[in-house]
């Protein structure tokens, strides 16, 4: 009997550590990358890193403005795109479609969800590029875009679906019509969620090179319009760690610390906003 | 199966009135609501079989059963609440004040026969926006603070609310919730109120709040209401319907399926020999 309990808490205190050492382990994984970030970039983040377009080859200093603006304007474009889409088709799945239906739509979008990158990329260019016979901000925020889509669409579905019915039933008991309860009670009621999807799927775009590569291409100088190629921040991080030079290196490592910062600060100040409101949470 | 269309009021009133105090009551007790040879389908299973009772005006109906017996798909007809059920079916006709709500504009068809559920569903919203939500989506001309005033008022709720009308419904208790939502289906000044068992999550002290108010409300409206718990029924209601798996065993005056019921399955069921 002893024997038998020791060995219990011998498995109970080997499982607690395992889960302990895996949960330090995911955690201290994105510590040191920002730690690794900080050490390499910090020192080359600058004023004038913000301000400045790259410097020529071979001469030192220089900064990504142009990159910095160019993301910016290729994530507003794919958020155009990807939000709407993705929010209504999911209202679309929750509220209305039949069961089958809606399992199609699943199905596909979880295999949309799947779909290297690069593909998107090659999907966008053959429709968004050759037609127009020119790489554009256009095209790369269409790749971006495309790629948001699954993700916001499944998730959003979940917070919708996740909605008690009680609500639904009170809205329409009041003689709410279907669509003004959707709009009036359960959107409202998810709206943390669907917040909380479209930031996780925005963080996931704003770093993707792959798509970017063969539709906004990348541009030394200040794109001249949207529907001209585009600096951006991960295909400039792309050229610059690729390239032969000690101080493109360091830049593409400032590149990448600019980049999770903005995505940081992103999520920062949305989680504010979140936390106010009133949640639909019971306890 | 003797369920008549109307209660027998005739037979049944108190010892102390006279035959002309009978034919008064009885033409003073005018029918809201109709319910006339209704049959109920989940897909292909039957859930009520043939139902056909009055609701009168200004009075409280209680529908009284064991768990299962169709009460509450017959509560929820009232305002075509089944709807929302994929595979329901309904046959019969359900008449308020004469028409036939079933070829009624649904949504127009709840602002009228207005219902509050099992528990409380306040809406994720402060508790004035709560009750303002049916005045806001049906274009109300009154103010709308007035209205929330008043509904909160007759839902016994306002003095205990009206220095926190911002704070989220979620603060209040689960009492305090119920008379929320029945402030809010007020709001919309709805003829026929229903309640789907609307003491069943709550204490004993919230219950007797809400049975005081039922009595009082049936001034404004006429209510129906659901429950399982018999002495409710005898002390809110003026009429009892009796169901059984889906069928209307008995329908009377209260005091009278509870002193005298007339079909010996009624009183196997108040006297607690099953349900």
């Amino acid at each position: 009997m002893n024997r038998r309990l020791r060995w219990r808490k011998f498995v109970s205190a080997f499982m607690l550590s395992l889960t302990g050492v895996c949960a330090v382990v995911a955690v201290s994984v994105l510590f040191l990358i920002l730690s690794y970030l900080v050490f390499h970039g910090g020192t080359s983040v600058s004023w004038s890193f913000f301000t400045k377009l790259p410097a020529p080859v071979g001469e030192a200093g220089g900064g990504m403005a142009n990159a910095i603006v160019g993301s910016a304007k290729l994530l507003l474009l794919a958020m155009l795109i990807g939000v709407p889409v993705g929010f209504f088709g999911a209202i679309y799945l929750a509220e209305f479609s039949s069961s089958a239906t809606a399992f199609v739509v699943r199905y596909a979008a979880d295999l949309l969800n799947g779909v290297p990158s690069i593909v998107m990329g090659i999907f966008a260019y053959s429709l968004a590029v050759l037609p127009f016979k020119h790489f554009s901000t256009f095209a790369g925020g269409f790749a971006l875009g495309l790629m948001m889509i699954p993700i916001t669409l499944r998730s959003t579905e979940e917070f919708l679906r996740s909605v008690p019915a009680s609500l639904r039933e009170g809205a329409m008991a009041l003689g709410a019509s279907k669509w003004k309860t959707i709009a009036t009670v359960i959107v409202p009621s998810a709206y943390r969620g669907i917040l909380t999807t479209i930031l996780l799927a925005f963080a996931r775009i704003a770093g993707e090179t792959a798509p970017l590569l063969f539709t906004a291409l990348g541009n030394r100088f200040w794109s001249s319009g949207w529907s001209q190629p585009t600096a951006s921040l991960p295909v400039a991080i792309y050229n610059y760690a690729i390239s032969p030079y000690e101080d493109w290196h360091r830049q593409a490592w400032a590149a990448g610390l600019v980049l999770l910062g903005l995505i940081l600060v992103i999520n920062i100040v949305a989680r504010g906003v979140l936390a106010r409101g009133i949640s639909v949470s019971r306890s | 199966m003797h369920a008549s269309v109307r209660p027998a009021v005739s037979v049944n009133l108190p010892p102390s009135g006279t035959n002309a105090a009978a034919r008064e009551s009885e033409a003073a007790l005018s029918m809201r609501m109709t319910i006339s040879k209704v049959n109920f389908f989940y897909g292909s299973k039957q859930t009520l079989f043939d139902i056909s009772m009055g609701i009168a005006t200004n009075k409280v109906t209680a529908l009284i059963g064991p768990s299962g017996c169709g009460k509450s798909t017959l509560l929820r007809t009232l305002n075509r609440m089944h709807e929302t059920v994929r595979g329901a079916r309904l046959e019969g006709e359900i008449l308020l004040d004469g028409k036939n709500i079933l070829g009624q504009d649904v949504t127009s068809l709840r602002r009228r026969v207005g219902m509050v559920f099992q528990r409380p569903n306040p809406f994720p919203k402060s508790i004035f926006d709560n009750v303002a939500y049916g005045p806001r989506i049906n274009g109300s001309k009154t103010p709308i603070a007035e209205c929330v005033e008043k509904s909160l008022r007759r839902a016994a709720l306002w003095d205990e609310v009206k220095d926190q009308l911002h704070k989220s419904a979620y603060e209040l208790s689960g009492g305090q919730q119920q008379r929320l939502c029945i402030a809010r289906a007020l709001a919309v000044d709805p003829e026929v109120l229903l309640l789907d068992e609307p003491c069943s999550a709550l204490d004993p002290i919230s219950t007797a709040k809400i049975e005081e108010l039922l009595v009082q409300l049936r001034d404004l409206c006429t209510i129906v209401t659901v429950t399982h718990n018999m002495q409710q029924a005898a002390r809110v209601s003026d009429f009892t319907a009796f169901l059984l798996i889906g069928q209307l065993i008995e329908f009377s005056p209260t005091p009278q399926l509870f002193t005298m019921p007339s079909d010996p399955r009624t009183e196997a069921y108040i006297t607690g020999r099953f349900g």
